[in-house]
């Protein structure tokens, strides 16, 4: 049985996103990227969605809780 | 001259310390906002991830003598607070709860759902994006078992290191990849789940 180059391609792309490849495997994964655009639409579309999910859930902190916060600093003698 | 040399010393050093706390409080106010986006994705309510919020800078300017000048602040502040967040019982049990998957779902497989349910012919990424909506984002992530959201809420949300979200989490790092990983594939099951009608 012939490994699928794009199977192992999947397997990479969390490894890929996150940095923690070998300088040999993240080659091994560009080489196949840049002839396969099947994959690499598949790892932009990882890419943008981790962004998008970090932008959708993160809300901003209420002011109020924000000076309640400050108001727990040591005063100035 | 010679009695007045231990107390101008002391008063030295109790200045100096002074300096010190507030330099401290500054810098751990600074982070609020990034430690309040993480504990509002760690539990449930926006009431409870403000009382969280307070609760650590509390214990923090309690215990500011505790901090090693030079490591990382904001891992400390998160390590309190996954402490006390514990302390407040959410946790029953320890161990990962298990989310049945439809098989071992690869990598790929939120795109490739998305894509063979939108009706044009190869759309791009972005259009394939916006089929997920903010409130089906925010639901997916809370429908995520804690153990694997904690994760991911300080990896993928807080840009914490592996290294630091198992400091902050008090487990190895073996366990953070591991839970990183089929936390990151729940995710994707759920998100597919709320997709939006193309």
């Amino acid at each position: 049985m012939i490994d699928d180059p794009c199977d192992k391609c999947e397997e990479m792309m969390q490894p890929y996103l996150d940095g923690t490849l070998s300088d040999a495997e993240v080659r091994e994964a560009e080489r196949h990227l840049e002839g396969c655009s099947w994959c690499a639409k598949r790892y932009h579309f990882e890419a943008r969605l981790r962004h998008y999910v970090r932008v959708a859930v993160s809300e901003p902190m209420p002011p109020e809780l924000k000076a309640r916060l400050a108001a727990l600093r040591t005063p100035l003698t | 001259m010679s009695e007045s040399t231990p107390s101008t010393a002391e008063s030295r050093r109790l200045a100096q310390e002074a300096r010190d706390r507030v330099r401290f409080e500054e810098e751990a106010l600074e982070l609020s906002d990034q430690v309040y986006r993480v504990s509002r994705r760690m539990v449930g309510s926006r009431e409870e991830a403000e009382d969280l919020v307070q609760q650590t800078y509390e214990r923090a300017f309690r215990s500011w003598k505790q901090f090693t000048p030079g490591t990382n602040l904001r891992a400390w502040l998160l390590r309190i607070l996954t402490n006390l967040n514990i302390d407040r019982g959410r946790r029953v049990q320890r161990s990962p709860q298990t989310t049945p998957l439809d098989g071992e779902l690869g990598d790929y497989f939120l795109y490739n759902k998305l894509e063979s349910t939108t009706p044009e012919q190869n759309p791009d990424e972005e259009r394939v994006l916006e089929r997920l909506s903010q409130d089906s984002i925010v639901d997916a992530l809370a429908d995520v078992p804690h153990d694997f959201r904690d994760v991911i809420v300080l990896v993928d949300i807080g840009e914490f290191s592996y290294a630091d979200a198992a400091q902050i989490l008090d487990i190895p790092i073996g366990t953070v990849m591991s839970r990183l990983h089929r936390g990151r594939r729940i995710l994707k099951k759920n998100l597919a789940d709320k997709a939006v009608a193309p």
